[in-house]
């Protein structure tokens, strides 16, 4: 399997159509000598809205992030269309990410250029499309995300939920096969929230393609996911349709899902014995 | 033993920033012929870092021009010689002042906005969105940036010389009477190409270290409001330190 699958990482061109797109097998991640996954195994489905979900701090980033190649695994396997990503050199994952599109936290809007222009630059970095197809290709995805009106605004101008539907129009721009959102409702106001499940549930039925969706919103992911994983302790602890997760038997699982203030992760942070420490002189 | 534990360990961070910096260098340098085919990015990057540093340059140049020409006057005055005061000035001007007073203010006006622009798109995710778009941020964003200082610099150091000449000749011809023609025909006769050649060299090389250092340290900004505070101060501390030694290296090689 190694052999085959270095065979098509040379080329970054994929392997033979399975249902999962991406698979993550035996995945081992530390930094700064912290385990942040240990063992973590799971497969996002061709064609499907997969969630990530987990308690703050569980690495659901950081999975974006070894899934995308920016860094690399200590050990184990991430496949993205039978292609081993953390095998590949710079121009081959370069290569590969022109298949997969993200949306940041935070939209990541290149600040110096209006949404146009913004929209418009992975089109000219990748293609020679005369200006003419450019301007029209721009204007259908922010028309896409009901935006075509804001297209001369500047980045600054924008509320949160505009900035991040531009962001999903630029991700838009060059027809991915897998748009991956990191957190892509924190800080939104319902109506906007409302505006990005819809656009997600668009995107992905319209064009066909794989979604990953890494958040918290455990109300909102329930609407929109086609199957969902909790992450914790650098594992999976719990996987399926996030509506029959409600009543699992991991104290963990249910702690999340349910909102609760205590449970295995804890109210407090581990300290010294609090009346020790308030009769010492420690800080 | 903790002295010598201090003095290892500060050599081997010194030893592997300088390792860090080559790569970046290396890297940055393979970029440019493909960032050169793109010249409106350099031409905008020129304009950021050399026409809207021309304000500064021209008002420091006229008045360490004007110092030259006071403090010149004075001491040449004493031996009788107010007519060298032209000579004496531009080779002043030309061979030291005009290059490091240039990139002093080169690295306060121009690299710190270049150092914070870059830490700041790194803090932004506005670097690793474009590497997640399949763009080299080295190649699209520090590329342009860095021949755009890089040009720039010898530029300013051309027009802070100029302008620092007319700001001599304001002093001394103007305000306290020096001949006119011999304050310019001895300027003339005495400075040649190879002195003005040596204040091009030395601008470009600090352009070079100058840009080289600000694009570095945003670049690998900490992606923190501190971590960018951070690298806009050592982008300035760095370049100053930087261009006073490397203009003794200069001096030395081309006296």
């Amino acid at each position: 399997m190694v052999s085959a699958v270095s065979t098509h990482a040379s080329s970054a061109q994929p392997a033979a159509v399975s249902d999962a797109l991406i698979e993550i097998r035996d995945l081992h991640y530390s930094v700064g000598g912290r385990s942040i996954f240990s063992g973590l195994n799971l497969s996002i489905p061709r064609g499907r809205i997969t969630a990530l979900m987990g308690p703050s701090g569980t690495g659901k980033t950081t999975l974006l992030r070894l899934i995308t190649g920016q860094i690399k695994p200590t050990r184990g396997q991430i496949l993205f269309d039978g292609i081993d990503v953390a095998s590949l050199n710079t121009r081959e994952l370069y290569a590969l990410r022109r298949r997969m599109g993200m949306l940041f936290q935070n939209g990541a809007l290149l600040t110096d250029m209006d949404v146009f222009e913004n929209v418009a630059f992975p089109l000219r970095e990748h293609t020679d499309l005369p200006e003419c197809l450019i301007r029209n290709i721009v204007l259908t995805k922010l028309q896409a995300v009901g935006l075509r009106g804001a297209a001369r605004l500047m980045p600054s101008e924008l509320s949160g939920g505009m900035n991040r539907r531009v962001a999903l129009a630029r991700t838009m721009a060059t027809d991915p096969e897998v748009l991956i959102y990191d957190e892509p409702f924190t800080g939104l106001d319902p109506i906007s929230m409302g505006m990005i499940v819809r656009l997600v549930r668009h995107m992905n039925s319209a064009l066909a393609i794989t979604s990953i969706v890494v958040s918290h919103d455990v109300q909102e992911l329930s609407e929109l996911s086609d199957t969902s994983y909790i992450i914790a302790g650098g594992k999976v602890v719990a996987s399926g349709e996030l509506k029959n997760l409600k009543g699992h038997q991991s104290d963990i699982v249910n702690q999340f899902l349910n909102g609760l203030p205590d449970g295995p992760v804890p109210f407090h942070y581990p300290a010294a014995d609090y009346y020790q420490q308030l009769l010492g002189s420690e800080a | 033993m903790k002295l010598l534990r201090e003095l290892t360990g500060n050599a081997g961070d010194f030893a592997a920033a300088v390792g860090s910096v080559t790569l970046f260098c290396g890297r940055l340098l393979a970029q440019v012929p493909r960032a050169l085919l793109r010249p409106s990015l350099i031409v905008e990057q020129i304009h950021n870092a050399g026409a809207l540093s021309l304000v500064i340059i021209m008002t420091c140049g006229l008045f360490v021009g004007a110092v030259l020409g006071l403090q010149g006057y004075d001491l040449l005055q004493r031996f009788g010689s107010e007519d060298a005061l032209g000579t004496a000035a531009a080779l002043a001007l030309i061979k030291e002042l005009g290059p490091v007073v240039t990139s002093l203010l080169f690295a306060g006006r121009a690299g710190t906005a270049l150092a914070s622009e870059l830490g700041l798109m790194r803090a932004t995710d506005q670097l690793t969105a474009m590497e997640m778009m399949a763009v080299d941020p080295v190649r699209r964003v520090v590329a342009p940036r860095f021949l755009g200082g890089l040009i720039a610099m010898p530029l300013l150091t051309l027009i802070f010389i100029a302008i620092g000449i007319f700001g001599v000749q304001l002093v001394g011809v103007q305000m306290f009477g020096v001949e006119s023609s011999s304050f310019w025909s001895q300027m003339r006769s005495s400075v040649d190409m190879n002195d003005i050649a040596e204040g091009v060299i030395k601008g470009c090389v600090f352009g070079f270290a100058c840009s080289l250092v600000a694009v570095y340290e945003g670049y690998n900004a900490i992606p923190t409001a501190e971590g960018v505070g951070r690298a806009t101060t050592r982008t300035v501390v760095i370049s100053a330190v930087l261009t006073l030694m490397l203009d003794y290296m200069l001096t030395a090689v081309m006296l």
